[in-house]
């Protein structure tokens, strides 16, 4: 999972969370992404929750520090696959206002391919 | 009967750690595993691991401030009761009532929330703070569980 956790498509941040995310595990994250924010000039950060089953306040920290620092320059903050205790932590927090919420697809195409869409999720 | 069904629904542990950010994990891991037994809904579970993950994680960070010290936790079962204490012995909170509003933090630098007493309260029956500044905090919350009763082992 490491060798991927992070991905930058044009100014798209896309990080796959892990599967627990608390104190010990945000300080790593917040650090890289803000190196990413930085040396790279992403402006969006996409958080993928796929594979997360335990989040407490600490990811409302990574999330609500990565919102303060793209927005400066207008950039937006979405939410990939969150499952049912994330998105309770997330809305519980007031932070949904502020998250673009998105939903992945995995469909196969004509040649057989699995292929694997985002669509817009209304919460 | 009556003694056999009595030790059948009490229960205790207690457990004491170094206060480091690794051992988060096992102190939620610890508590979802002794309130197993008496079949907790998902929701449940995941409530009682964050609300002790919080209290945890509060203790090591602004109790100890990551520095050495250690972590009490000690759980009781009555029935589906479920009492769970969280203590260090760190430097204290001045003011507790503060402390506790949503949204309040003293490390908003370090990308901290100001969520965790919020949910605390939010995930638990019953939150109780005590805390001495230089003497360290203690966090006694409640939650009764699990509607699926207790089965048999
Ligand atoms: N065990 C403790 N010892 C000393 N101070 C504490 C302790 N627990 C909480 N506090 C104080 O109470 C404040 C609020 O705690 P709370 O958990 O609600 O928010 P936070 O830890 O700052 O942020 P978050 O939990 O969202 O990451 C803390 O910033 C800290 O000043
Ligand atoms: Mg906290």
């Amino acid at each position: 999972m490491s060798q991927q956790q992070y991905q930058v498509i044009r100014d798209f941040l896309c990080i796959k969370m892990p599967k627990e995310i608390d104190h010990h595990h945000a300080e790593t994250i917040s650090r890289r992404a803000d190196q990413f924010i930085c040396q790279e000039k992403v402006n969006n950060i996409i958080f993928d929750f796929e594979e997360t089953d335990f989040m407490d306040s600490s990811g409302i920290g990574i999330i609500a520090g990565r919102y303060k620092k793209v927005q400066v320059f207008g950039g937006k903050i979405y939410v990939v696959n969150a499952g049912v205790q994330v998105k309770r932590i997330l809305s519980l927090s007031g932070l949904q206002q502020y998250i673009i919420w998105m939903k992945k697809d995995r469909k196969k195409n004509a040649e057989g391919r699995s292929q694997v869409t985002w669509k817009r999720e209304e919460n | 009967m009556e003694t056999r069904g009595k030790l059948k629904t009490e229960n205790w542990m207690q457990l004491q750690f170094e206060a480091r950010s690794e051992n988060e994990s096992l102190a939620r891991l610890a508590v979802a595993s002794f309130i197993t037994p008496l079949n907790p809904t998902l929701e449940e579970m995941a409530d009682v691991k964050t609300a002790v993950s919080e209290a945890v994680t509060n203790a090591i960070l602004h109790g100890y401030e990551e520095e050495s010290g250690v972590v009490y936790i000690s759980c009781r079962l009555v029935g589906d009761l479920l009492e769970v204490e969280i203590e260090d012995k760190g430097k204290g909170i001045e003011n507790i009532e503060l402390a506790m509003e949503p949204l309040f933090t003293t490390k908003p630098d370090e990308d901290r929330s100001g969520m965790g007493f919020s949910f605390m309260e939010a995930f638990m029956d019953e939150l109780e703070v005590e805390s001495f500044p230089g003497q360290g905090t203690r966090i006694m919350m409640k939650k009764k569980l699990g509607t699926g009763g207790w089965f048999e082992v």
